[in-house]
């Protein structure tokens, strides 16, 4: 049995949720490959390769693969699944695109986000906003599954697996890629991150948002999130949500501010670490999940925590 | 332009889902159920679209028990002119919902399926682009804006990072994301004038898909619960605990 990991990447870099689903693959079988479909990735197939307990990196280049277009990657992958028992894809917006396609032209039922392996064919994963976990069973002799990376720890490094180059596939000829628009930051990734802070309602302003989560953020090293509402109201853009309808993450440390801890919300950071939360209101129930809280006004409490954070020698 | 739009009968949003105590699934008894939201965004999409003059009909097409008529008449409500209910009382896997939407859509020929990126029951996120596959069609999921024009349709979409706008040739499949729109409460009139919109019922034999599916749950659990922890005074003794006993910073 082999198993198929397709990397997550921007064309100059892997992403660590990589590394975190080959360590789902590793649970399903030895034989790990990974597929780098993309645009002049010699940099990213050169990162997978290093992955410890991967066998060999396939490498698949095209202009449709470079924008991960689903139909491209659909056509780069189906000709390998011949050789493999199990593909699995990170679950981020770009494999939760093209994993269900691909699943469809094998004629399989693809399994979406697990977050454990019990067994090659049995997996748990989330359902109902992550009310509830599902142990699902798979009968079927290929399996697609995508795969809630921050449920798995990143495999290490120490590999030096082959790189091999395969064929882009036919592309996407019923669909062209028109434009980007990518928000760039000296932050790091949210998805990734190992401290976030997010902001809620409460900011009640784009402005007041950025006056009050980013510095804070910037003086603990994290990345920047944000509640749907808050998100709604317009105070952060689309990307920064965590929750169900937007990012799940995990990082050490999660700190909320102003945010009342909706259910939507604490479906997407309830596996942190550590919950930090700051709010005014001393019902909210953000407090019933976090570790630490502190019942105050972000107004007063966060430049004080800025202070602390200086004393401290952050 | 025809523009098909599935709908889900799923537990209203607003619900939290309770997990059954002998593990078999999630208690649905006497709870509240609604359409999907994303569903509802679709189907507001594409009244939006008929309004401008882009679509020319809209079908509404549901998989489920006989109540999933409810959820093909909100979408009547809100502008859609009429109702397919493929009747099962099966919980069908998103292969199969695929299969069965493929069917229809091989009679109705719409020029676009718009539909919500995923059920909130499930959590699939899968039959669009499945529906998009098995119909040999290009898709664009997670849109945050759809612009039809001739043969072909931009749509912007939520990404890692930020946006992506593509251009597909029509027929395609979109799937809405949470910022499409905000769709509308239907009127009391229109509530009225969606009683009289004709529905066809079918059964899944009808389009000759298996609904058996390819997946056993084996067990439906709650998750672990997080318990609350110690409230701080201040910011120093924030600082200081996550410093000291927590140990992440």
């Amino acid at each position: 049995m082999a198993v198929l990991v397709i990397a997550d990447h921007d064309n100059a870099s892997l992403k660590d949720s990589t590394q975190k689903t080959v360590t789902a693959a590793k649970a399903l079988s030895g034989d790990v490959d990974v597929l780098v479909a993309g645009q002049g990735v010699d940099a990213v197939a050169a990162e997978a390769a290093k992955i410890e307990g991967v066998r060999k990196v396939l490498v698949a280049e095209s202009d449709a693969l470079g924008k991960q277009i689903a139909e491209a990657v659909t056509a780069a992958v189906l000709p390998l699944a011949a050789n493999y028992d199990a593909i699995l894809i990170p679950a981020t917006a770009s494999g939760k695109n093209y994993a269900p396609r691909i699943a469809a032209k094998l004629d399989v039922a693809p399994i979406s986000e697990i977050i454990e392996v019990v067994s090659p064919d049995t997996f748990v994963r989330p359902i109902y906003a992550g009310n509830a976990l599902e142990t699902v069973q798979s009968s079927d002799a290929k399996k697609v599954i995508t795969v809630r990376a921050t449920a798995f720890k990143a495999a290490g490094e120490g590999g030096s697996a082959a790189i091999e180059k395969v064929d882009a596939g036919a592309g996407a000829p019923k669909t062209r890629f028109v434009s980007d628009e990518i928000v760039k930051s000296d932050r790091p990734e949210l998805a990734a991150a190992k401290i976030v802070v997010s902001g809620g309602r409460a900011m009640g302003s784009a402005e007041e948002f950025q006056r009050v989560i980013e510095p804070l953020a910037d003086k603990l090293g994290a990345a920047v999130g944000a509640s749907r509402a808050a998100v709604d109201a317009g105070y952060a853009p689309n990307d920064y949500q965590v929750g169900q309808t937007g990012k799940v993450v995990a990082p050490q440390l999660y700190v909320a501010i102003g945010i009342s801890g909706a259910i939507q919300h604490l479906a997407g950071m309830k596996d942190s670490k550590v919950i930090v939360a700051i709010n005014k209101d001393a019902d909210a129930p953000i407090f019933q999940v976090a570790d630490y809280g502190l019942v105050a006004d972000y107004k007063t409490a966060v430049p004080e925590l800025m202070d602390a954070l200086t004393a401290a020698g952050r | 332009m025809k523009v098909l739009v599935p709908v889900k009968r799923v537990i209203d949003s607003n619900v939290k889902a309770r997990v059954k105590p002998d593990q078999t699934g999630v208690d649905l008894a006497n709870v509240k159920m609604s359409m999907n939201p994303f569903c509802e965004i679709a189907v507001e999409e594409a009244v939006r679209m008929k309004e401008k003059g882009v679509a020319d009909e809209i079908v509404a097409v549901s998989i489920g028990p006989v109540q999933a008529q409810e959820t093909i008449r909100t979408a009547l409500a809100m502008g859609a002119d009429r109702g397919v209910l493929i009747q099962t009382d099966t919980d069908v896997e998103p292969l199969e919902v695929a299969k069965l939407l493929k069917a229809v859509i091989e009679q109705e020929a719409p020029g676009l399926v718009l539909m919500g990126k995923q059920a909130i029951d499930g959590d699939n996120n899968a039959v669009g682009q499945m529906l998009a596959a098995l119909l040999d069609w290009p898709q664009a999921t997670f849109a945050s804006k759809v612009e039809v024009s001739g043969q072909t349709v931009k749509v912007t979409r939520e990404v890692d990072g930020g946006l992506q706008t593509l251009e597909l040739d029509l027929p395609a499949v979109v799937t809405a994301d949470l910022r499409l729109n905000e769709p509308r409460y239907a009127s009391l009139p229109n509530i009225m004038k969606a009683k009289k919109k004709p529905i066809d019922v079918k059964a899944p034999a009808d389009y000759g898909v298996d609904v058996a599916g390819h997946l056993k749950v084996l067990k439906v659990t709650e998750p672990p619960k997080r318990t609350a922890g110690v409230k701080v005074e201040n910011a120093a003794e924030l600082v200081a605990k996550l410093k000291t006993e927590a140990g992440v910073l």
